[in-house]
């Protein structure tokens, strides 16, 4: 276990060092920081006086481990255009988006979850068939399309829920829906197929002829092992709606790190970019590792393979 | 007793099996009789013809902006609430600039079937490539693609794309480029797995057994059977790709006015949404209905090819 868990890390580093290389690659490519800082009226001395106090003029691997560095020890730099240290500006907005992907990845879970129970209970049932045709319509329905429906039939034809801001748990209601659904599906068959499988299991037939409770074999003795699979993509799932919230957060005016992403991706903030894509990487690279960790622990045949 | 053991007998076909159809009529019986696959091949058939014939078919010219003829209804007001505005001339209506909708609909379905299957081209020769080499040479090859695999898999599509496409300049060549680059990890991972098992078969070792070029085994041996997860997967990365389009050019930072783009015509109309609805419902159909049916062609395809690996 010691040394899976072992090369496992080693591989989360090389992901994080490489990622965190191409992040600051494509960024510091596209345009010139100091131009970009300096504004358009700038004359060229502006900009080489800006090159020279930013150090924009050192080689280019000294600034990628200038910037990692500072990564590491939680210094992001400051954002060009609000003069603001980029870690103050994420520690403001990581909440809003948090609670959007907690609720999203909830939401996803207690919908998919039960359906694929109800499913795997009688295959090719109607419930089995409806169940699987709301996921192919699902998986072919545009997200953010999807949320401009909702707000159009629940914000303001009927006026049940409010359609922009964060302060209240009622505007996170749609966002986390629009977030959420295109997730069910995944999770749907997953706990579907795990519960088929896990039903014509011996221990299933041997609970049943020990004449234990239905509910009790169903969830205590089925549901549980069925549901193992589920975890890691639900770790792989909460990175994707972390990265996916920039489309629902700008839809919805909730002001976290996706809105902030899409922000400064339009006035070309660069520093603030680099950060948001470093952090949601990073989530995705311990959200994982961790689903790995805790899979090997749970199942010893993935530690020798 | 001898005579009826040489016609009946093991390695002989039954009267069954001699009257049973041919394994292509099988096929065809399948494909024929999977209605979801024909409803999605039929709209992607639809699709694919208004894209191509869209100077024939449509009714006005896409980009033809007209001030007196602004935000005119679809034809259906004048049915229910007897609006005079609404007129057969322009069935759908006009946009906020006065060009007609049904037109930019119809060239609508070129731009997105033109990123879809460019950006299917591109990302799926990059994944089948890696996939097929790490399946097949596995090792240090294996490691070194899974590894790339998983450092693709950690960066969010949707941010990088935006921020790259926004730095370096937003137009239809640089979204399909950005979205090709991002979009090949699944065909490496269901590529990879898939010539792991065909790399074990009997006629991959004859293959090598007889002394066959590597290249040879690999686009001749390997490739023709992984053929039917490659088609799969191309069809989930094509509605991928459409729908991330949409989702850049809805966010201002995709493919440029004046091109139809269904995103971007989202994108314009989300300022009219509460007074002219359909101008933001008539776009997300095109895309649920183009995606609907890639999908379907997709699903059907695996049934048909191979029914055991349905659910």
């Amino acid at each position: 276990m010691l040394s899976y868990a072992f090369k496992r890390l080693l591989l989360a580093l090389l992901v994080v060092l490489t990622v965190s290389g191409i992040t600051f690659t494509l960024t510091n490519a596209a345009i010139d920081p100091a131009k970009a800082l300096a504004g358009e009226s700038a004359t060229m001395a502006d900009i080489e006086a800006i090159r020279k106090a930013y150090g924009f003029d050192r080689s280019y691997l000294v600034q990628y481990f200038d910037w990692l560095g500072g990564a590491l020890t939680g210094e992001l730099g400051e954002s060009y255009r609000m003069r603001r240290p980029v870690s103050v500006l994420l520690l403001e907005r990581l909440p809003v988006t948090m609670t959007l992907g907690v609720c999203a990845l909830s939401f996803a879970l207690l919908l998919s979850i039960p359906l694929g129970v109800v499913a795997a209970l009688k295959p090719n049932s109607p419930v089995d068939r409806l169940a699987l045709s709301l996921s192919v319509l699902g998986q072919a329905l545009p997200t953010f399309w999807f949320a401009l429906m909702m707000i159009i039939l629940f914000g303001v034809i009927l006026r049940w829920l409010p359609i922009s801001g964060s302060d209240t748990w009622l505007h996170f209601v749609m966002p986390s829906v629009a977030l959420g659904y295109y997730a069910t599906p995944a999770f749907m068959r997953l706990t579907r197929a795990g519960m088929i499988e896990v039903l014509a299991s011996d221990y299933i037939r041997t609970a049943r002829a020990k004449g234990l409770r239905p509910a009790s074999v169903l969830f205590k003795h089925a549901l549980r092992n069925a549901v193992i699979p589920v975890v890691s993509l639900a770790a792989v799932q909460f990175g994707f709606m972390l990265g996916g919230s920039v489309v629902i957060e700008t839809i919805f005016a909730l002001h976290g790190v996706g809105f902030l992403a899409w922000e400064s991706i339009s006035r070309s903030d660069i520093p603030v970019v680099q950060a948001i894509v470093l952090l949601i990487s990073l989530f995705y690279i311990v959200l994982t590792l961790l689903a790995d960790l805790l899979n090997a622990y749970l199942d010893p045949r993935i530690r020798v393979a | 007793m001898a005579t009826t053991s040489t016609l009946f007998g093991p390695g002989r076909l039954s009267p069954e099996q001699m009257l049973a159809p041919s394994p292509t009529a099988l096929l065809r019986r399948r494909i024929f009789g999977h209605r979801s696959l024909m409803f999605g091949a039929l709209v992607l058939g639809l699709m694919l013809l208004m894209g191509l014939g869209a100077w024939f078919i449509a009714p006005h010219d896409p980009y033809a902006q007209s001030l007196a003829t602004r935000r005119l209804p679809p034809i259906w007001h004048a049915w229910f609430w007897d609006d005079p505005k609404a007129t057969w001339n322009h069935v759908l209506g006009t946009d906020k600039v006065g060009r007609d909708y049904l037109s930019r609909l119809i060239y609508g379905a070129r731009i997105s079937l033109l990123i879809g299957v460019a950006t299917m081209l591109l990302s799926g020769i990059i994944g089948t490539t890696l996939g097929i080499l790490a399946g097949y040479f596995g090792g240090r090859v294996d490691l070194v693609v899974t590894f790339l695999i998983t450092t693709r898999l950690s960066m969010p599509v949707v941010m990088v794309a935006l921020a790259v496409v926004a730095l370096y300049g937003s137009s239809l060549e640089v979204v399909i480029l950005v979205l090709g680059f991002l979009l090949w990890d699944r065909f490496a991972v269901v590529m990879r797995s898939v010539t792991m098992q065909a790399r074990s078969l009997d006629y991959v070792t004859a293959a090598q057994a007889i002394g066959c070029s590597t290249p040879y085994i690999l686009l001749r041996e390997i490739l023709p059977n992984i053929l039917n997860s490659l088609v799969v997967v191309a069809t989930v990365e094509m509605a991928n790709a459409i729908l991330l389009e949409a989702a850049l050019s809805f966010l201002g930072l995709g493919v440029q006015p004046p091109l139809p783009s269904w995103g971007l015509m989202l994108s314009e109309a989300k300022e009219d949404m509460f007074f002219s609805p359909w101008m933001i419902t008539l776009p997300g159909i095109c895309l649920f209905l183009l995606v609907l049916s890639i999908n379907l062609l997709g699903d059907g395809v695996r049934d048909v090819t191979a029914p055991e690996n349905r659910n």
